[in-house]
């Protein structure tokens, strides 16, 4: 180790640094993102498997056989709903309750910050009815959880009706060795987080629940259904969680398992698995699948009614029942099947999953991409930072020694002052922390003034306290000593570029596809921006990789990949509505992508932004 | 046959008299329908011995088991309470159980005051009984040991009531099968060969919704002005079957049904034998259900503040299986199996749930349900919590509607690492018609690796709390002598009919620990390794390095051939 100690080598690598500086940087950059769409190349990825031991080796025998029953509990499910005008609460505690199974209800009032448009939300107020199997000869130290969301109109009632039929299947049976909890949750996700939060006696969103009665001891896992037609043509697997937390992979190789069993279709982001993996199309079909989970997973949304357990650490998926027009279709039956044989298996579990992964991304159903694997594609683009950083800090230590010895009249390039480093830097985290506080705070005062519903207020105040940003910070260090300098904005750029690669590292680890979408959006335009003749077009360059535009970008990436392009300006009113729709996260979940950006993120962005029009 | 009997018993009161051991066992079976549907079968076998373990020595056993004997004199015991269970009486739904267990195992035990050692009695203790029961009582160590203070009370002849001399531990994680049945069975003075022990058939026990188990030994009084001191010996075994998984769906039930045997013959050494079936229903108007063969034997007992109607079949009674050769006890409902609403809940019951999530803190939480209409009752609270949960007293909370409930007597022993569990022991009033939520916050500790069980990610059981309570009666009852009454109902004889004693137990609790992953040792010993190889390796050069200014004109090899490549570049040399 004469590197560190020897100054000549120290110097030969600090000049490599310097000289080689921007090819080391075009070479990183294009290493990460080949890296990343390497990830999806078939023979780079392994083969899933189920980990866990105590679900491996025997499959179990499933005997379910009461199709018609779930169909005719759904039918009478959606005339108690239709009648009711909501859950028919009445209704199913009676069911429940005849079924065999011990029976509690749970009421909860949620007031959102500003209405929701997209669906039609504000003062929400519901009751979720839940169902607990009680396991012969255990006591109620474990459990799992079946949840099914009452959804409006004719949606989820054959879910409904499979849950019932199930849960009176399931009380026939001696086995069970954990306690089940059958559950119906109003309002979706609302309802669910009530009644997590009900079941665990926390308050971290500001929902208001009666109290809770029934309990069953630790849930180890849990499965969501939505089933909206009487036979399904493919099962859907959802895994995307809150904050882009995802289940361990074990949860997925069951369903996977159990879909091969009994030979039923199933898909992940709506893409059926291709054979073709060595040509180029195959390729390019794996490729759009990962790129969908990134896209969603990047978004720290909830895609699903099991996103919300995963903050307690229990695992859990949802299961959507798609019925298209494909030739075969499946009944009731053997989607009772599957799910009896899932949770047999889970009822088999001695310790919670915990063998498999909980870092991955899905290029197919059956391949999956491990952590270690991953994380060098946005390690390559942040050593981007480091490279710039270590070239800034050791322009900057060379010029204060030719300053210290050289003829010493070099007034003109004095070192810049704290004051005027940390006036943008503050000027900066105060828009973050305006754009985090006054959209929900003014909303009132902007709807007295403007002809704008709430919801529309909160965005616009967003937006324009976005834009306002753009303006405010670039002029306030004129009057200060040293500010004009070249060390000036080098120490400024400096600093930022550090704290963007100590924010994209910190996120990448708890949700990579997040890091790894604002990695390559940011980091080589901060690395190339500076002051000087070309300051337009590092603006606009900067303006085109701000978090806003990206968000603009993956809408339309992702309805392209969906297969269902939209035109600029629906992008924008979806753009709008995704705007509210993350903030509505962060105030009814916790997910923390808006604060993240607003805090973070974004006066990040701004201070390079005074770098460029640093005078 | 009368004859007979009548010369058997003469010739047991004779011994009695003469001091020599005149023993006497009784056995009953009590079936109660619960409202839930379920049903419950209570037996009880009493085993008397006629002479005082405590002080003479005693080397003829009759009935009485001499396992038990010896171990009695052994280690000088006053009294123990031993229980086996695998599930949870589910008192919301089922009612308050006549006596219910922890889940797993749970022993107490009460020495004699001239035991100078009650540690290491203890200690061999639990490891002579994990060898009669077949259970891994030998667990039992100081980590999982208290000592209560005014949960547990003497329930026998008892002239010592320092706490000093009690010991009390739980093992929730303990399963309990077949393994504990048969050397519970082989006790019975009749083993399982005839009497109402004939129908305890290891596959149908384990096929219900509940099964516990229980020895409890005591001394009692021999007669009325309690001159002598008899030892008693009385083994329960309660199980619930569940009419869903059993029934089909369908709530009659008979013996047979249960037990896939019916009686045929009482124990020919038994002095009473029973079998009695709750026909009291629970609303008194509606005559739910008809038992056959019918019986015009009633008897009236107040059980838990309540008058209860009991069909009675007399086993012993002469002729009794002369008209059938055998006894199959069935009961019919009348009514269709009607949806009947939410149940009512008893008077008293608790339940106790972790709150919070993550790995570093919690929330314990109790809840007490008092329903009674009008009366306030005291319940005292037992809490015991293993050392790996550090509890922080000062966030206990006790709240009833909404207010706080200051305890009139907490005793708190602190834990310490890897010895001793934290006691927590509290006497709350509840207030009639209400709720109270006792909470307190623990850390959880971060064991050592090779602490960990071989299933880390299971979690940790935590035992449940007991909750000793005396529950004001609804009616004013007027209990019987101990003697006369049915056997289920004097092990907690109370003083008066106003009110009456009951122990619950609630949930056993699975908390997870912080986990390592195990496989990472072998990681960890690697990059630790290279950190101190690379990191130690070259502060170590640069703090322990002279610098001197090199002259550049002497210089290695490598520097000559540098100055060769340079020169030949027209780069000044180094």
């Amino acid at each position: 180790m004469g590197l560190l100690s020897d100054p000549n080598r120290r110097q030969a690598l600090s000049r490599i640094i310097t000289r080689l500086n921007a090819p080391l940087c075009v070479i990183s950059y294009l290493i990460g993102v080949c890296w990343f769409l390497g990830l999806a190349f078939q023979p780079f990825t392994l083969r899933t498997y189920i980990s866990e031991n105590s679900m491996g080796s025997t499959m179990v025998d499933e005997k379910f056989i009461n199709g018609d029953r779930a169909l005719s509990y759904a039918r009478e499910f959606a005339a108690h709903k239709k009648s009711a005008g909501g859950s028919p609460v009445a209704w199913l505690e009676r069911t429940m309750r005849g079924i065999g199974l011990e029976v509690y209800t749970q009421s909860f009032v949620r007031n959102l910050p500003f209405p929701d448009e997209a669906t039609e939300r504000f003062m929400v107020k519901g009751t979720n009815v839940y169902g607990i199997l009680r396991a012969p000869r255990a006591a109620s130290t474990e459990s799992l959880v079946l949840s099914v969301p009452c959804s409006e109109g004719q949606n989820n009632n054959q879910a409904v009706g499979l849950l019932l039929s199930l849960a009176s299947y399931f009380r026939g049976q001696i086995y069970w060795a954990k306690d089940i909890i059958f559950l119906v949750n109003e309002h979706d996700l609302i309802g669910m987080e009530a009644w997590l939060e009900g079941y665990h006696d926390v308050n971290v969103t500001e929902i208001k629940s009666s109290v809770m009665m029934g309990r069953a001891g630790a849930i180890q896992a849990a499965l969501s259904l939505e089933i909206s037609s009487d036979v399904i043509t493919s099962f859907d697997v959802v895994v995307e969680g809150l904050n882009g937390q995802l289940p361990n992979l074990d949860m997925v190789n069951l369903f996977l398992a159990f879909c091969q069993k009994n030979q039923l279709l199933c898909t992940i982001q709506g893409k059926l698995q291709r054979n073709d993996f060595d040509t180029f199309p195959g390729y390019i079909h794996n490729l759009q699948t990962m790129m969908l989970m990134v896209l969603k997973q990047g978004s720290a949304r909830p895609q699903g009614d099991h996103g919300l357990f995963l903050r307690y650490h229990i695992e859990a998926i949802t299961l959507r029942g798609i019925n298209s027009f494909r030739q075969y279709k499946y009944d009731m039956v053997t989607i009772g099947q599957t799910i009896e044989g899932m949770f047999r298996k889970l009822n088999n579990l001695s310790e919670r999953l915990h063998q498999s992964y909980f870092f991955y991304l899905l290029p197919s159903l059956s391949r999956f991409v491990s952590i270690g694997i991953y994380m060098p594609a946005i390690g390559f683009i942040i050593l981007i930072l480091i490279l710039r950083s270590l070239d800034l800090w050791i322009k900057l230590s060379r010029t204060e020694v030719v300053t210290e010895d050289g003829a010493g009249d070099v007034e003109q390039d004095p070192r810049p002052s704290i004051l005027s480093l940390a006036t943008p830097i503050v000027i900066c985290h105060a828009t973050g922390l305006s754009l985090y506080y006054i959209p929900v705070i003014s909303q009132e005062m902007a709807t007295d003034h403007f002809p704008v519903s709430e919801s529309e207020a909160v965005v616009l105040i967003a937006i324009a306290i976005y834009v306002a940003g753009l303006a405010l910070p670039h002029n306030t260090h004129r009057a200060l000593t040293g500010a004009g300098s070249d060390q000036g904005w080098m120490t400024l750029k400096l600093i930022s570029l550090l704290y963007l690669a100590v924010q994209l590292g910190c996120i990448a680890v708890i949700n990579f596809s997040l890091g790894f979408i604002l990695a390559v959006t940011i980091v080589p335009v901060a690395a190339v921006v500076q002051p000087g003749s070309a300051k337009l077009l590092y603006a606009l360059l900067l303006a085109l990789v701000t978090p806003a535009t990206t968000l603009l970008g993956s809408i339309f990436l992702y309805r392209e990949l969906i297969e269902y392009p939209v035109t600029f300006l629906e992008c924008w009113q979806i753009f709008l509505q995704a705007i509210a729709g993350g903030m509505l996260d962060h105030y009814l979940y916790g997910s923390l992508l808006f604060p993240f950006i607003a805090l973070f993120v974004y006066p990040c962005w701004l201070q390079l932004w005074n770098v460029v029009f640093w005078k | 046959m009368a004859a007979v009997w009548a010369v058997v018993v003469c010739a047991v009161l004779v011994t009695g008299v003469s001091g020599t051991a005149g023993d006497s066992f009784q056995e009953e079976l009590l079936l109660t329908p619960l409202r839930s549907g379920d049903i419950a079968a209570t037996f009880q076998f009493r085993t008397r011995l006629d002479s005082d373990l405590r002080r003479e020595k005693v080397s003829h056993y009759r009935l009485f088991p001499k396992v038990l004997g010896q171990v009695i004199s052994q280690y000088s015991i006053q009294e123990l309470h031993l229980f086996f269970t695998q599930g949870f009486w589910r008192t919301r739904s089922w009612g308050q159980p006549l006596l219910q267990a922890p889940a797993g195992a749970e022993l107490w035990v009460w020495f004699q005051d001239s035991v100078t050692d009650v540690d290491k009695n203890w200690k061999e203790l639990t490891n002579i009984l994990s060898g009669i029961f077949c259970a891994s009582l030998n667990f039992i160590d100081s980590t999982n040991t208290v000592t209560p203070t005014a949960s547990f009370k003497p329930l026998g002849l008892a002239n010592v009531t320092d706490h000093h001399l009690l010991r009390y531990a739980t093992l929730p994680r303990e399963i309990v099968c077949t393994e504990n049945l048969t050397p519970w069975k082989k006790l019975l003075p009749c083993g399982s060969k005839v009497g109402l022990a004939s129908l305890l058939e290891a596959e149908r026990l384990y096929y219900s919704s509940y099964h516990s188990q229980s020895v409890h030994i005591r001394p009692i009084c021999r007669d009325p002005d309690c001159s002598k001191v008899s030892w008693e010996l009385r083994q329960s075994l309660t199980v619930v079957f569940d009419m869903y998984t059993n029934g089909q769906g369908k709530r009659d039930w008979s013996l047979f049904k249960m037990f896939a045997r019916t009686v045929t013959e009482p124990c020919p050494l038994a002095t009473q034998s029973k079998i009695y079936v709750d026909s009291s229903g629970y609303d008194k108007e509606l005559d739910l259900f008809e038992v056959t063969p019918p019986s015009y034997l009633e008897e009236q007992v107040p059980v838990h503040g309540d008058q209860r109607i009991y069909t009675v079949y007399d086993l012993l009674k002469p002729g009794f299986f002369n008209t059938s050769r055998n006894l199959n006890v069935a009961l019919r409902w009348k009514g269709s199996s009607a949806d009947s609403g939410q149940p009512r809940p008893p008077v008293f019951h608790a339940e106790r749930y972790v709150s919070g999530y993550g790995l570093q803190t919690g929330v314990i939480n109790t809840m007490i349900y008092n329903n009674h209409p009008y009366r306030a009752f005291p319940v005292m609270i037992l809490e015991t919590v293993p050392w790996y949960l550090r509890l922080y007293v000062h966030t206990l909370t006790i709240i009833t509607k909404g207010k706080e409930n200051k305890p009139s007597y907490i005793h708190y022993v602190p834990a310490k690492d890897r010895q001793r569990p934290h006691l927590l022991e509290m006497l709350i009033q509840l207030p009639p018609n209400s709720i109270t939520k006792i909470s307190i916050q623990f850390e959880r500790a971060l064991l050592k690796w090779t602490e960990y069980p071989p299933d880390p990610n299971h979690g940790f059981y935590i035992s449940p709390s007991v909750l000793s309570v005396l529950i004001p009666s609804v009616k004013n009852l007027k209990t019987n002598k101990l003697e006369e009454s049915s056997l289920f109902s004097t092990l907690f004889p109370s003083s008066d009919g106003s009110s009456y004693f009951m122990r619950l137990y609630t949930e056993p609790l699975l908390v997870n620990l912080p986990t390592p992953d195990f496989s990472m040792p072998y990681n960890v010993i690697c990059l630790t390794c290279t950190v101190v190889a690379v990191g130690y390796g070259s502060f170590y050069n640069l703090l322990t390095r002279t610098f001197q200014v090199e002259d550049s004109k002497q210089g290695g090899l490598a520097k000559k051939i540098a100055n060769l490549i340079r020169r030949l570049r027209g780069v000044p040399p180094l």
